[in-house]
């Protein structure tokens, strides 16, 4: 581990794979919440893209990942929207069941005092959607450390899922090992650092 | 009639259900001046909740008309049958959260008559239900308003804390005179707090009667200036 470190090689591709999870994982919370909320708000668009999500949800990663490279080329954006694509299911489905379980009493307090839009969204909606947002993080983050790899070693020419393939093909457990553990060191800290001081900060009136 | 605040005129209202409509409430007229406070008596289920939501504005599906003096609609602030207040917003957070721009001072004013000062900083999970009950109300009177709707604001209390709570009401109505619409079951409740008591009937719900209450000068609601 630290020779690789040594040589670049190491923080280089886990660099390269740490863009490709922030970026599908950007993609998918935030088209996924937005989705999500707003099946559970509007009954027709829910009956709608039911099946769709349904679909989706059950359709194997590896599947989708090698139809995805088929359709698009082997390219940094289909990667990308590959991993996306096998999150974003999951967080419509979560987002659905918090915008389901929105309290209607609030939504009426708010109502008659006359709250404007954007304060009822920060002070009245979003705390409640809080829970299920941090569920969708955090299951999203763990779907797409595992997804990440695979469509790397598929269809890429770097990253860790990438090199993992090479260390594969060598027999050479030590480095597989070797990257594995940075990777989920990397993981560990990004839980640590961000996921649970942000939790905290947000769920501060539960204490 | 230059006091008055709103007339109502409900011909009927009505659920729909997926066997036809349900009859909720039949005929009533309702007027109120601009300090009045008026109760509505009657058991519960009866659709009292639901004339206050057509009052409130925030049920417009009947047939009759609601007409407001004065030139727009006015502020109303309400006292629910749950405090509905935001847990994740302090005491005081949640008070400025119902003003339309925020002022610190009348929230201030408020938290120390209603004796909530202590607890200003306190998020409702750490309040008692009498407690949380006495924010509701000083945030419905927080926002300055013209028309106070309370919806059965001191139902499940104890006796003794619907007293001392009732107590706090008048104050805050003390402090901010403005016309008051109470639902409640308890008719003791009205006869402490209101001018007029209108006795509504059930399904559909209508008027059945009308009482002026008369205080003694020794009870709290005779101290309230009025006109």
């Amino acid at each position: 581990m630290v020779q690789q470190t040594e040589s670049g090689a190491l923080p280089w591709n886990l660099a390269i794979t740490l863009g490709r999870v922030a970026a599908a994982f950007a993609i998918s919370l935030l088209l996924g919440s937005a989705l999500g909320i707003a099946m559970g708000r509007m009954r027709r668009l829910d009956l709608w893209l039911d099946n769709a999500v349904t679909v989706l949800l059950n359709l194997p990663a590896l599947v989708l990942i090698v139809l995805i490279y088929v359709w698009f080329g082997l390219n940094e954006i289909a990667a990308i929207a590959a991993v996306a694509l096998n999150k974003l299911p999951t967080t419509v489905v979560t987002m659905r069941e918090g915008a389901r379980a929105l309290d209607p009493a609030l939504a009426e307090m708010a109502q008659r005092f006359q709250m404007p839009r954007w304060r009822i969204l920060r002070h009245v909606t979003l705390p409640q959607l809080a829970p299920y947002l941090f569920a969708a993080a955090r299951s999203g983050l763990a779907l797409i450390w595992k997804i990440v790899l695979v469509v790397e070693l598929l269809g890429r020419s770097n990253g860790i899922g990438f090199q993992i393939q090479i260390y594969f093909q060598l027999f050479d457990v030590t480095l597989i090992l070797a990257y594995t553990l940075a990777f989920l060191l990397v993981a560990q800290l990004i839980e640590w650092v961000v996921m649970q001081p942000l939790e905290n900060w947000a769920m501060r009136w539960r204490m | 009639m230059a006091d008055v605040v709103l007339r109502l005129r409900i011909e009927s209202k009505g659920f729909h259900t997926d066997r036809g409509t349900l009859p909720v409430l039949g005929w009533i007229e309702l007027t109120l001046g601009a300090r009045e406070i008026v109760a509505i008596v009657g058991p519960s289920g009866c659709g009292k909740t639901t004339l206050l939501r057509i009052i409130g504005g925030l049920d417009t599906d009947f047939v009759g008309e609601l007409q407001w003096f004065g030139s727009r609609l006015p502020r109303i602030g309400q006292v629910f049958q749950e405090p509905r207040l935001l847990p994740w917003r302090t005491v005081r957070e949640n008070i400025l959260l119902a003003q339309r721009d925020p002022r610190p001072a009348i929230a201030d004013e408020l938290l120390e008559s209603l004796d909530l000062t202590a607890f200003r900083d306190a998020y409702p999970s750490k309040l008692s239900l009498g407690m949380a009950r006495r924010v509701a109300i000083a945030r419905a009177f927080a926002i300055e308003p013209e028309l106070v709707l309370l919806d059965e604001p001191f139902v499940s209390l104890d006796p003794a804390m619907a007293e001392r709570s009732r107590e706090v009401l008048l104050k805050a109505w003390h402090a901010r005179p403005t016309a008051g619409l109470l639902v409640t079951h308890d008719r003791d409740e009205a006869a402490a707090l209101a001018d007029r008591i209108l006795v509504l009937g059930c399904r559909p719900a209508r008027i059945e009667e009308e009482r002026m209450v008369r205080h003694p000068p020794a009870t709290p609601r005779s101290a309230i200036v009025r006109r």
